[in-house]
Order: structure tokens, then sequence, then C-alpha cells
């Protein structure tokens, strides 16, 4: 979870991320940020995200965030 | 036809009760539209209020019947986007001296903070207004068709933003050019992604009320999702979309269409900025049968000056802008002389009865950019420079090569960088900025030397600027490199983005 926040924290510094469960619905993070966030994922992680993960369900909190990042590095 | 709201009081009568605008859930019809417009311009002229109408407002119907409302009241709407930081609010507001303020409930507050020497009212109070027929009468009568009908405001080199005024003349010529290009018709449901405080946002506000058409404004959020996006487009069966390049290319670009196809699409309009090809294919193979056109124009020019309707390329091609906007004149200068041959570069300059009337309480900015053509040495003919730099291909048409200053396209924004370095230079321990666009994904990067560490430079610029100018990437170097002329080095801070 570290590494994600940290990858979180280059992209939209300010946040408390181990916290926060509203990210998309409170407006936190816009779609600069998303669309950067997802170019870093997919560097960092080497996995593709596909379009169907890219919903507010999985970008809301780190944990979502995390737990999409374990099921597409898992089942690549 | 002499005035837009011709086209509104048209369309009112033969579709008083179709949805005109709509977010999917809160919709206006064509004579809500008309009555609350009529409504604001009474209230506005019952108390003598003409000029510049700030409308400062959240997207939606309301704020388009603010619009039409201020052209009854005589005047002209200025559009104010509503997340915009309180600063750069105030200094629009400063450089515009408007008449009024019409807000909506949210924004009302902050407006109040501003100090604005101008009255402040909420549409709210304003739309439930008795209409008064023998002044709305008057108003008409007092009307020309080179009066400005707006003022929008776009990123200025100096740090302050300048407002570009149309008139209603320019905005009925471009209305019908648009018509024909875009083969639009009552049947017509646009899916706008256009802010309401653009110029771009005329093509669905206006086709929508000359025809009796309909818009849905997509809701923002909705572009961070792209499936959700085509969902939506597909449960409102929406048929055309003029989006900014950007917005085509995070769909495909996020691998949308593979499984998810915007069935009910037949025509897709883009421009703003370069589409770039592997993007344009993933959508032509997605939608075959639909149409394609890029759209190229500046904002001084009233909307949209040429078009190339997607037709046979070369695989690595790049899509042209194509001609000329009918009743408008497009033509390429070297310096004074007439570019006619292929591939040889020439700056942009559009000329017509779209020109704009200039730039709003500048007459020197105005006189140095819109200028005698060169090539007429018998009488005035204004052009517009537009520091864009095209050339023909092989077929005649227009291709965009390059601009010719720091001027760049971001996510459909127009964007000046020196206006985001003068801006961090306020911030304090910021004693040098400079911007450039990452030439790989098209974000801004900033580079400055001071004290300030960068999560405090970025904050402040989150404060001061409007999201899409607030560089993706700021750092901080000792010093700044210089070239032998004492110029900032950009070719060598490109090598380090």
């Amino acid at each position: 979870m570290e590494k994600l926040i940290k990858i979180m924290d280059t992209v939209r510094s300010g946040v408390d991320y181990m916290a926060h469960t509203a990210l998309i619905d409170d407006g936190v993070l816009d779609s600069f940020d998303i669309v950067s966030l997802i170019a870093e994922l997919s560097d960092a992680y080497d996995i593709q995200i596909p379009a169907e993960e890219i919903v507010p369900e999985n970008f809301n909190s780190a944990a979502l965030l995390q737990a999409m990042i374990n099921r597409l590095a898992d089942n690549p | 036809m002499t005035n837009i709201l011709q086209y509104l009081e048209r369309t009112a009568q033969i579709f008083p009760y179709k949805i005109a605008f709509t977010d999917g859930e809160y919709g206006m019809t064509f004579s809500r539209l008309h009555e609350n417009a009529r409504a604001v311009g009474s209230f506005l002229l019952g108390r003598d209020i003409s000029g510049p109408v700030a409308v400062y407002m959240e997207r939606g119907a309301d704020m388009v019947s603010a619009f039409f409302g201020v052209l009854y009241g005589g005047g002209f709407y200025v559009p104010v986007d509503d997340e915009m930081p309180a600063p750069r609010v105030k200094m629009i507001m400063d450089g515009l001296r408007p008449a009024a303020v019409i807000c909506s409930e949210k924004t009302v507050d902050r407006a109040g903070e501003l100090n604005l020497s101008a009255s402040v009212y909420t549409y709210g109070e304003i739309a439930r207004c008795q209409a008064d027929e023998v002044l709305l009468a008057e108003a008409r009568k007092n009307a020309a068709d080179s009066d400005p009908a707006y003022v929008v405001f776009t990123s200025g080199s100096t740090g302050a933003p300048k407002g570009v005024i149309a008139s209603h003349r320019a905005v009925i010529s471009y209305t019908e050019g648009l018509a024909d290009v875009l083969r639009t018709s009552e049947d017509t449901v646009f899916g706008s992604q256009t802010p309401l405080y653009v110029d771009a946002c005329l093509k669905e506000l206006m086709l929508t009320i000359k025809h009796g058409a309909s818009t849905y404004f997509i809701p923002k959020s909705l572009f961070m999702f792209p499936v959700r996006l085509v969902e939506y487009l597909n449960r409102h069966k929406i048929n055309t979309v003029c989006w900014v390049s950007s917005c085509l290319s995070i769909i495909s670009g996020m691998g949308a269409l593979n499984n998810h196809v915007p069935e009910t699409l037949t025509t897709v309009a883009f421009g703003s900025e370069l589409l770039p090809r592997r993007h344009f294919d993933k959508w032509r193979e997605a939608l075959p049968a639909a149409s394609f056109i890029n759209l190229y124009g500046p904002t001084e020019a009233t909307g949209m000056s040429c078009f190339y309707e997607v037709g046979e390329l070369e695989p690595d091609e790049p899509i042209p802008i194509g001609r000329a906007f009918p009743n408008t004149r497009v033509i390429l200068l070297d310096g004074e002389k007439l570019v006619t041959e292929p591939d040889e570069p020439g700056e942009i300059c559009v000329g017509g009865s779209r020109l704009a009337l200039g730039y709003y309480n500048d007459f020197d900015k105005t006189s140095r950019s819109f200028i005698q053509n060169p090539l007429n040495k018998a009488f005035p003919e204004l052009i517009y420079r537009t520091g864009d730099l095209g050339r023909y291909n092989k077929r005649g048409e227009l291709v965009y090569v390059s601009r010719a200053d720091s001027q760049i396209k971001h996510m459909g924004h127009r964007i000046e960088l020196m206006e985001i370095e003068a801006a961090a230079c306020l911030c304090q321990g910021v004693a040098q900025a400079c911007c450039l666009q990452d030439d790989k994904n098209g974000g801004i990067v900033m580079f400055y030397a001071g004290d300030s560490d960068e999560g405090a430079v970025t904050d402040f610029l989150r404060g001061t600027l409007p999201r899409w100018m607030v560089p993706s990437k700021i750092s901080r170097l000792s010093k700044l490199p210089y070239t032998d002329n004492m110029k900032v080095d950009r070719q060598k801070l490109k090598t380090i983005i």
C-alpha cells in the first residue's frame, strides 16, 4: 500500500489517502488526476487497466485501488 | 435574420414542449427557455442595466436561459467559469466592469465576497419576473446585428485573460455555416462536453435553438469513466458530438471502444487540437458508418473557421483542417505575401463578417491582432492573424503545422504558457518560472527557481489558476538555464522533462 500511496501523492498531494474513502464522489480527484494515475499505475505495476475497471467504484479509496491492482496483477 | 433571439422565438413556437437543454435529469423546454429568458430580459430592462452582464453559474439549462435573457435585455452576456479560483474571477470582473452579475444559489455568496461594484442578482429570483412586452419590443427596435452578443475570456500572455467580443451577425453566420457542415436538423441530439464559458459551446447552443434539436450536458465526471460515458450516450440516444480531440483520445486510449460502442452516434466532430491518427483509427473502426469532421478555428473568428470531413487518408497522414467555412475567408500569409503552393508554410489568417469585434477594453491589443489585410491596398479590410502555421497538402486542403509562439492547447483549452509563468512568479519564493508542453502526452511542465518547495507552488497555482492551466509536473531547479542572448533556454529544459 505504501508504494501506491506514494504514486497517488505524486499525482495529487495533500490528501490523506489512508483515510479518504470518497475520492471520486467528493471530487478530490478530477479527470486530469485519473488520467495521470492510470498511466502511472500501468507503468509502476506493469498492468493493463481495462476500460471496464475504470469506474468510480475502483477509484474512491486507496484500498479499492490496491484491490484492483492485485486483481489485475494476478490475472493479467 | 439580424438577432440570435429570432431563432429561439421561431423554435419556441414550433416545438414549445420539446426538451431543449438537459443534463439527463433536469431539463428545460423551448417554451420555458423562452419565457425565462424574456423574464430575465425584462428585469434587466426595468433597471436600465445594459452592456456587459456577467453570468456566473453552473453549466446547465438555467445558465443558457440567462444568456438569452441578457440578450433580451439588450446587453451582452459574459460567461464566467463557476469553478475558477476567486482571484481570477476577480481579475476578469475588474477588466470587464460588468453592469450586473447573474448568479446561481451556489455562486451568489462567492460573488458577494469579490467586492464588485456591480449589482449581483440570483437567476432564481429574476427568472420569475413578469415579462414586459413594451420594454422588450423597444429593446429589439434599438438593436443592430453588429451589437455584441457575448464576450468570452481566453488566456492572455501578459497574465491577464482577454475578452473576445462576438456580434449577433457573427454568431448567426457561424450557426448557418455550421448547420451545413454538420448537416444538423430537429432530429439532432447533441451530447455536449463543452463548458459554457468558451465559444465552443455555441455549436450545441445555437444549433439546438435554430432547429429545435436537443442538447444533453454530459456531466464532466463521466469523462473520467469511459464505459459509463458510452452507456450515457447510448441511454440518451445521442447522435452528434462536438468534442475536443483529447476527450476522444481518452476514451479510445483507455480501451473503452473495444467492447462498448456508442451505437447511436452518426456525427463525430472534433477539434481544438490534433487528434492522433491511432486514436482516430480506433474511432473509425468502432463507428464505420459515422461522419467524422475535424474543426479548426480561433475564438477571434467566432467558433470554427475551417472544416474537413475525413475521407481516405494515407496510413500516417495527419488529419487536415480542410477548407474555410461558408462565408469565411481563410488565407495563408508569409509576412505580407500570399502562400498558395503546396507544403509552403504560412500563418493562418481569417477574415469575413465572423471576425470578433475585438478585445474588450483593450484597443491596443485589438489593433495589434486584427490588422489590415496586406493584400488589400484599396479599402479597409480586417483579418485576424491566428499565430498558427499551416500549409496546403497535395489535394489543396489546409493542414495545421504548429504554433508560431508559446501558446498551447491542452485538454481543449487555449493557454498562453506565459500566463502560467506570470501567475507562478506571484507566488512567494518563486523567482523565475518557465513552462513547456510535454510533447509525449501534452501535459504542462513547469520549472522554477526559488526558495519555495514544489508542494507549496502547486497549492498556490491551484488557488490561482483554472484547473486546466495548473502544470501536471512542477520541478524546482537551482537556477534556470539560459541561452547566449540571455533568454531562458527552453530547448535545454525540454531535454530534462
